[in-house]
């Protein structure tokens, strides 16, 4: 049975529809599984009776011919997503005990499409983080170890750190995350998986737990770039309950995988070359550039030059919007509440106790870039030079196709091994960033391992909308890369 | 931009967040390097260029003024700390 766990997503449904094994022998070997790994603490919520309950629907309709798109297929739901009468906390105290009495759109199309949900996944507190060491409930553990140093436990990156994971140690055959900067691109690189950030617009935000709402978007994340293609599928569409939700036909993203990339024009960012960029990764990216040229594809040098603002820009943007997103907690219609002798001490206690550090430090900053006096000399400074981000990669895109960059500037690193200046934690972030202040679509796929046996990722970014091209490029490097490697122990 | 501890402790009240006095050092130093950190972009020309809301090339949409939800209160309550004949409670405001 446990082979059932190694199969893509892809493979398990087909495997279903040739009834080779029901949706209920899928659901209890990835139950058995998740309850193995409890160690890695993947999971803030297992649902393992839900999932059968929904499996044995999906048997029924699976027996009849019908179904959806993911039918029986075992997921894991990033606990941003609210879940109707299922606990979503967000990895925060103050939303310890919090039942949401909705859907979200996202989780809903999944469960309409047939997917089984198994749980709710750990993230870095309200998805503020690179590590998910941020998250009221401890840590998660990767799968992945170095080969010099086995013992030592690695981070899963962030924020969705508990779906990467999951999927990484075949707990689930994929994940949902949400990105705001790099919270699904940067743990998939972290853990050896595919994820795609599509474009601002594509998912709808309903029912997830705001963060920074002009840059926030939820995507999937698999063990390949066709499951990737598949579940975006089963996530995506117009809705009007979010007034950001673009009115775009969706289309078929797993038929973009054709395999050929003859003519087409890849940008390669001569900024995304810091100085101090590790030899390991200039040279992943340059294998990279060799597969594209390999399959008939044509790098082309390109300049972003407001590059190296991204990151301060982003740290007063997400912040100011996240310090008026979380004004909401405030111990009167959810969550945590500590008791005051007035309504704002007992706001202000409530707040104190519930969030953690960094949530503190983030809403702090926003709140300061967002007062009377240093609103125009922070805010609309880092709102204009965001225009002057998003206008060099519409400039670059007048003459690529795609762009091509490292997703993160190195392996996953250990528990407690960062220093306790967030500034170099927000470093994870430098190239997957840029791409969520301009809304585009971004995609980290595995290309090669480290010298330490740790997988490496690149990022494909695309024009708003296209995430086709960008899956479709992402087919071709998966093939040519031929990344197989696996956490040791479930190679195969 | 550095920050004092006056200033630190103003924000916290805006953002209502309750900050020990022994705390207050710390964050001084930690806000203060951010600060710094975010300053570079003084350093990028942005005259004339206008400040990007949004990357959704769409105008807000508009619905009719209409009654679409609601008439669930039990929902609405189900998950207050405190609630009382279909209101939240909180502490008293007006002596």
């Amino acid at each position: 049975m446990t082979e059932l766990t190694k199969l893509t997503l892809a493979a398990a449904r087909d495997g279903l529809k040739a009834k080779n094994f029901t949706a209920v022998e899928l659901a209890n070997a990835h139950i058995a599984a998740m309850e193995k790994a409890r160690g890695l603490n993947a999971f803030v919520t297992e649902t393992p009776e839900l999932a059968l309950e929904r499996a044995k629907l999906s048997d029924a309709k699976i027996a009849k011919g019908a179904g959806g798109a993911m039918e029986g297929l075992p997921i894991g739901m990033k606990d941003l997503f609210c879940t109707e009468g299922v606990p979503s906390t967000a990895c925060s105290k103050i939303l310890e005990g919090f039942v949401p009495p909705y859907e979200s759109t996202v989780s809903a199309n999944l469960k309409k499409a047939g997917a089984v949900v198994l749980g709710k996944t750990a993230l870095d507190e309200f998805a503020m983080g690179s590590s998910n060491m941020t998250s009221a409930f401890g840590p998660v553990i990767n799968p992945w170890k170095r080969k010099s140093d086995p013992a030592a436990q690695l981070v899963p990156g962030g924020s969705s750190g508990g779906s990467a994971a999951a999927v990484a140690a075949r707990l689930v055959l994929a994940a949902t995350g949400t990105d705001t900067g790099g919270s699904i691109r940067q743990p998939a690189a972290f853990c050896g998986l595919v994820g795609i950030k599509p474009t601002y617009g594509r998912c709808s935000r309903w029912g997830i737990i705001a963060f920074a709402s002009s840059l926030d978007q939820a995507g999937p994340m698999t063990r390949t770039v066709r499951d990737a293609a598949s579940m975006l599928g089963s996530m995506v569409g117009y809705d009007p309950k979010d007034s950001t939700s673009a009115q775009v036909a969706v289309p078929d993203f797993e038929a973009a995988l054709s395999g050929d990339i003859r003519g087409l024009k890849v940008g390669i960012p001569r900024e995304y070359r810091p100085d101090g960029l590790s030899d390991e990764i200039s040279k992943l990216w340059e294998d990279g550039i060799a597969m594209l040229k390999a399959a008939g594809a044509t790098p082309v040098d390109i300049s972003l030059p407001h590059t190296k603002y991204a990151l301060p820009t982003y740290y007063i943007v997400a912040p100011a919007e996240c310090s008026s997103n979380l004004a909401r907690y405030d111990g009167v219609r959810y969550g945590l509440r500590v008791e005051g002798k007035t309504l704002d001490e007992m706001y202000a206690k409530t707040r104190a106790a519930g969030f953690g550090k960094e949530v503190r430090r983030r809403i702090l900053i926003g709140t300061y870039v967002l007062s009377a006096g240093y609103y125009d000399a922070y805010y609309i400074k880092a709102q204009k030079v965001r225009r002057l981000i998003a206008d060099d990669f519409a400039k670059a895109f007048q003459s690529v196709d795609v762009i091509l960059t490292p997703t993160a500037p190195s392996p996953a690193f250990g528990i407690g091994e960062t220093d306790d200046n967030p500034v170099t934690m927000w470093l994870n972030d430098v190239f997957t960033i840029p791409t969520s202040l301009a809304g585009l679509p971004g995609l980290s796929l595995p290309t090669g391992l480290s010298s330490d046996g740790l997988p490496l990722g690149l990022q494909l970014i695309g024009r708003p909308f296209d995430e086709e091209t960008v899956l479709k490029v992402a087919d071709v490097m998966e093939k040519a890369a031929g990344f197989s490697a696996a956490p040791s122990g479930l190679e195969g | 931009m550095s920050l004092d501890k006056a200033t630190v402790k103003n924000i916290a009240n805006l953002a209502r967040l309750e900050v020990r006095d022994d705390e207050l050092e710390h964050l001084v130093g930690e806000l203060s390097n951010i600060l710094q950190f975010v300053e570079q972009l003084a350093e990028v020309n942005t005259d004339g260029v206008a400040p990007m809301t949004s990357v959704a090339h769409m105008e807000l949409p508009r619905r009719a003024d209409e009654v679409t939800d609601g008439n669930y209160p039990d929902k609405v309550l189900a998950n207050a700390p405190e609630c009382h004949d279909g209101f939240f409670l909180v502490p008293k405001v007006v002596e």
